[in-house]
């Protein structure tokens, strides 16, 4: 081995050295202060940094509220709906899963395949639902398989839930994603996106007191996102209450009197204004809307000319034809006009300068005073008390019998109607009113326009004699766990209209005999144990003069019933409105009469009927004991019932 | 061989101050590891049987005069050189570099090595040159021959820390040495164009950005930014006594990458707070500063140089990996010594520390 060599050095090197070692204490230095400004001076925001890496809220839904009918059942609740989730970055083998996925749930791979992707861009971690609103069965296959599904995740959300199907949909509305619009408005500054909040009807007017508030649940997550505990939850709070003057069998009943024709019926308390029955046909399922509405379905419901959207009862305005007589007739007995005993002849038309007004009754019905006139439905009677009267003085009472401006039931959107006089016509045409004018609107006619919400209303007026209540919908509100939080007292907007009792007397008795008497056109309202008074009505949907015969759907006239019942001491209040159902007396009645007839079986006034298969009995009754239909009058049809010609 | 004077002489207060130092890094290993899942020995067991391991290879290495280093340099330096090229061919890809040679019964980085071989061949030229001082150019060329090999080969691996610690523990030897001021000068000028250059010819995309999100981290805040960011965040919310053993949410909830390696001071920084980053800076000063000491005590030309080299090394990766942990340095896989996880990273280091304590224990020998 080489000899070890130590070679001295006292060189003056260690100069350097010293340089060196001022390099080695100023860097040591420098790191020093840095570690003093991020852990000393800047630690505040890097501990908000820290938690916010830490801790993920994620919004727990707050169930909505129950909405009870009258007497306590369900018609909107909650049910839970189960998703299928995934977490792509958990899963190893993606195209397995998808497949069993798409084997035990029957959904194409395609879509899956789509939601996968779509779903991935989002945070990591973070679950993508692949499959909404799954069913039991599904939800059972997959938990049965859940070991061969690693990565895959079921969650559950509150929806609602419609447990009668579509009944009073157009009442109870439906729901929506909250749109980018609504999300940036005061209402729901709360809310958070994606929220499901109340798009039409009930659940939009009180979404406030449905909605409840969402809670929170914050969560320590680790870097990859994965949950790792809870670290605080804050519950949500369960939306409130609403229990609503409807009553869950009167809407049933009234419903299936409809069938599939399109319309909408109102029955409403003469001595409240509580609404009991809120229909407009056809009918939406809200259950489609509950978890997002499809494209596809949304373009349907769009595109049918009946427009099952619509909520005809609120919205839809028609001449509310002959059931305008009341008001025709109010007017001419508080003017002066006419009188019980003051008759008119009919024979069949009414000449005004070179127009013809014709009757629907081409013969005539003679000598007419009000009560048949009412009964009977003369056209002329009303004709010539129109022409006597002028549009505004038929204007004025039809304004005091709450006609041509919303009744305010606290739906979104209500319509106004219309009851036209000469200062309108002059603001809206810049023309004069002509007199032939009145006579059609005398009739309703023309431009007279009602909702099927104020025709129920401007009789129940006239049931009791003046005082007009506001129509509302709602009883009480309710907390979630089941305490009184507002209770609503009827509210009057007008004690007295003005109108003299006797005038409502005698009217009403007219009304009485449209239902009760031979030549009545409302026979098929008849209920034998209890008496109903009623005014049948047939509105023009197109002029075809002389023409008649079959006619295509869409030009098919509307028929209109108002009624009340008991005639001596009215409770209740029914307005139908069958869209091109032709003739008021036949279509219309009918439908008011089983809504009435329900309404006394649940008071125990009519015993319900022992044999199940007997639902029709009142209309078949009916049927059977007024027989035959009246001829037609183009423009102004009405269905004669049997027993006329006694 | 073995001397009784060389007990007396062996400095146990260094020893002391190397293990204290493994000591709290085995500590916080157990803190930066406690949320994995392994099976098996855990991180910090195996980190203290490589702190018992440097122990021993201390003591050896210790019993052997460190001249043994003189005559060995060249040899070492062929050797690696030829590992290297292996690692090259052959080697075990990690992490996306080859840096890894498998030996049946461990794995280890010549590039790790290399970095004392480099010191002992400089120690060794400089001491038959010991006429060389204030160098120029031309006395510049040999010495960067002999680094250019390996710091190709190390960034051909690509691991662009080591071969950056090459050439900054060679420079401080040369600096050590001296060098010409206009030498100098004229080599940082002419360092400028060459860096631009080898950005655009040599640099892999991955360490361009990693350079490109040290200047602005938020460039790429879930990419290659996230590792700065994320050990700033775990560094800052630590505070002042910080979030306590295991407490720490940013290592414990994995929000911080390598934590048991190279990010492990950071580790230490969020739970310990600016108090415990204090003390450990302290030890590391003192390491640093007792290195220095021993090479300017040394007597023996070549002890002094090899004194200086192992120093730089170990200050080289302090700085660099605190640096990089606390955002005023780009992020090189450069380990902490003695405090990040992994055996060659502390046989390195032990080996550093062992070469001091040698050249320490013999000042006396002539």
């Amino acid at each position: 081995m080489k000899e070890i060599s130590y070679v001295r050095d006292n060189s003056g090197s260690n100069g350097n050295l010293f340089w060196l070692s001022v390099v080695v204490a100023a860097m040591f230095f420098l790191l020093l202060m840095r570690l003093l400004y991020l852990q000393v001076l800047k630690t505040g925001s890097y501990q908000d940094l820290s938690e916010s890496n830490r801790l993920r809220t994620v919004p727990v839904a707050a169930s909505r509220g129950t909405v009870f009918d009258r007497n306590g059942k369900v018609l909107v609740g909650n049910r839970p709906s189960f998703s299928v989730t995934v977490i792509p970055q958990e899963i190893k083998d993606k195209n397995l899963i998808i497949e069993r996925l798409s084997r035990f749930l029957g959904v194409d791979r395609a879509e899956l395949m789509e939601k996968w992707e779509k779903g991935k861009g989002r945070a990591k971690y973070f679950p993508v639902i692949l499959a909404s609103g799954i069913t039991r069965d599904q939800l059972e296959i997959i938990e049965e398989n859940q070991l061969s599904l690693p990565g895959v995740d079921i969650q559950m959300h509150p929806v609602r839930d419609y447990p009668n199907g579509v009944l009073a949909s157009h009442l109870l509305g439906y729901l929506g994603e909250m749109s980018e619009k609504e999300m940036d408005s005061d209402q729901y500054s709360e809310y958070n996106p994606g929220d499901y909040i109340g798009k039409s009807g009930i659940e939009r007017s009180w979404e406030k007191e449905l909605h409840g508030s969402d809670g929170g649940r914050q969560l320590e997550v680790d870097a990859l996102g994965r949950v790792l505990k809870t670290v605080s939850e804050e519950l949500p709070t369960v939306g409130e209450s609403l229990v609503l003057t409807i009553d869950l069998d009167m809407q049933k009943k009234a419903e299936e009197a409809f069938g599939d024709q399109a319309g909408a019926a109102v029955a409403m308390d003469v001595n409240s204004g509580e609404i009991l029955t809120f229909v407009s046909k056809p009918d939406f399922d809200p259950a489609l809307f509950a978890e997002g509405l499809s494209p596809k379905q949304w373009k349907e419901y769009v595109a049918d000319t009946r427009h099952p959207l619509e909520n005809k009862a609120l919205k839809g305005q028609y001449p509310p034809g002959s059931t305008f007589k009341i008001v025709t007739a109010l007017a001419g007995l508080e003017e002066g006009l006419v009188d019980e005993g003051s008759t008119v002849s009919c024979n069949g038309s009414f000449s005004l300068g070179n127009t013809t007004f014709k009757c629907w009754n081409k013969r005539g019905h003679g000598s007419v005073n009000l009560r048949k006139a009412l009964r009977e439905s003369c056209d002329v009677y009303f004709y010539k008390l129109g022409d006597r009267l002028g549009i505004d003085r038929i204007a004025y009472y039809a304004k005091k019998l709450g006609l041509g401006s919303p009744t305010g039931i606290g739906l979104e959107h209500e319509k106004a109607g219309m009851i036209p006089s000469t200062e309108w016509k002059e603001k809206r045409y810049k023309t004069k009113w002509l007199r032939g004018e009145t006579i059609s609107c005398a009739i309703g006619q023309g431009y007279v326009l009602a909702t099927p919400i104020q025709l129920a209303s401007m009789i129940a007026t006239v049931a009791n004699e003046g005082t007009i209540y506001r129509p509302h919908l709602v009883k009480r509100v309710l907390d979630p766990e089941g305490r009184v939080i507002k209770e609503f007292q009827p509210e009057i907007i007008t004690r007295s209209n003005g109108i003299k009792s006797s005038s409502y007397r005698l009217v009403k008795q007219g009304l009485f005999e449209v239902v009760n008497e031979p030549g009545g056109t409302g026979g098929m309202a008849r209920l034998y144990e209890v008496k109903v008074a009623g005014k049948t009505g047939t509105s023009q949907v197109v002029k075809l003069r002389g023409k008649s015969g079959y006619l295509p759907y869409q030009y098919r006239d509307h028929a209109l019933f108002v009624a009340f019942a008991p005639y001596e001491k009215p409770e209740v209040a029914v307005a139908v409105v069958v869209e091109h159902g032709l003739h008021g007396g036949s279509s219309a009645a009918p439908i008011a009469a089983k809504i009435l007839r329900q309404y006394f079986e649940e008071k125990g006034v009519i015993k319900k009927p022992v044999p199940v298969k007997n639902e029709n009995s009142s209309a078949e009754e009916a049927g059977t004991s007024d027989s035959g239909a009246a001829p037609q009058e183009p423009g102004q049809t009405e269905q004669n019932e049997g027993l006329m010609n006694d | 061989m073995i001397d009784r004077r060389l007990f007396t002489h062996f400095d146990w207060g260094f020893l002391l101050l190397v293990l204290l130092i493994a000591g709290i890094g085995v500590v916080n290993i157990a803190s930066a590891t406690a949320s994995y899942h392994t099976t098996g020995i855990p991180y910090y067991a195996k980190q203290i049987y490589w702190v018992i391991g440097g122990i021993f290879l201390i003591v050896t290495l210790c019993s052997f005069d460190y001249h043994i280093l003189e005559d060995l340099s060249w040899w070492a330096y062929g050797v690696l050189m030829f590992l290297l090229v292996v690692v090259l061919v052959v080697g075990r890809s990690s992490m996306g570099a080859t840096r890894w040679l498998n030996l049946g019964f461990f794995s280890f980085q010549p590039s790790e090595l290399m970095k004392i071989v480099i010191v002992m061949v400089f120690a060794r030229y400089f001491t038959e040159k010991a006429e060389l001082t204030g160098l120029g150019f031309r006395d510049l060329l040999y010495p960067f021959l002999i680094i250019i090999g390996p710091v190709l080969l190390i960034m051909k691996q690509p691991d662009l820390g080591t071969a950056m610690l090459v050439f900054l523990v060679a420079s401080s030897i040369l600096m050590f040495v001296g060098i010409r001021l206009s030498t100098l000068v004229s080599i940082v000028l002419g360092a400028i164009p060459a860096f631009f250059l080898a950005w655009h010819f040599h640099l892999r995309d991955y360490q361009k950005e990693r350079l490109l999100n040290f200047l602005d981290p938020e460039r790429d805040p879930l990419g290659s930014g996230y590792h700065i960011i994320q050990s700033k965040i775990a560094v800052g919310s630590g505070g002042f006594l910080g979030k306590g053993f295991m407490q720490g949410t940013q290592s414990q909830l994995h929000f911080l990458p390598e934590q048991h390696t190279d990010f492990a001071f950071s580790v230490f920084s969020e739970e310990w707070g600016f108090a415990g980053c204090l003390v450990v800076m302290v030890l590391y000063f003192s390491l640093i500063f007792w290195g220095l000491n021993v090479a300017k005590k040394c007597n023996d030309r070549f002890g002094k140089l090899l004194a200086v080299g192992v120093t730089a090394m170990l200050f080289w990766h302090i700085m660099i990996n605190i640096g990089m942990v606390i955002g005023i340095f780009p992020v090189v896989g450069v380990p902490l010594p003695l405090f990040s996880y992994g055996g060659t990273s502390m046989i390195t280091s032990m080996v550093g520390a062992a070469i001091l304590l040698n050249i320490q224990m013999r000042r006396f020998m002539f």
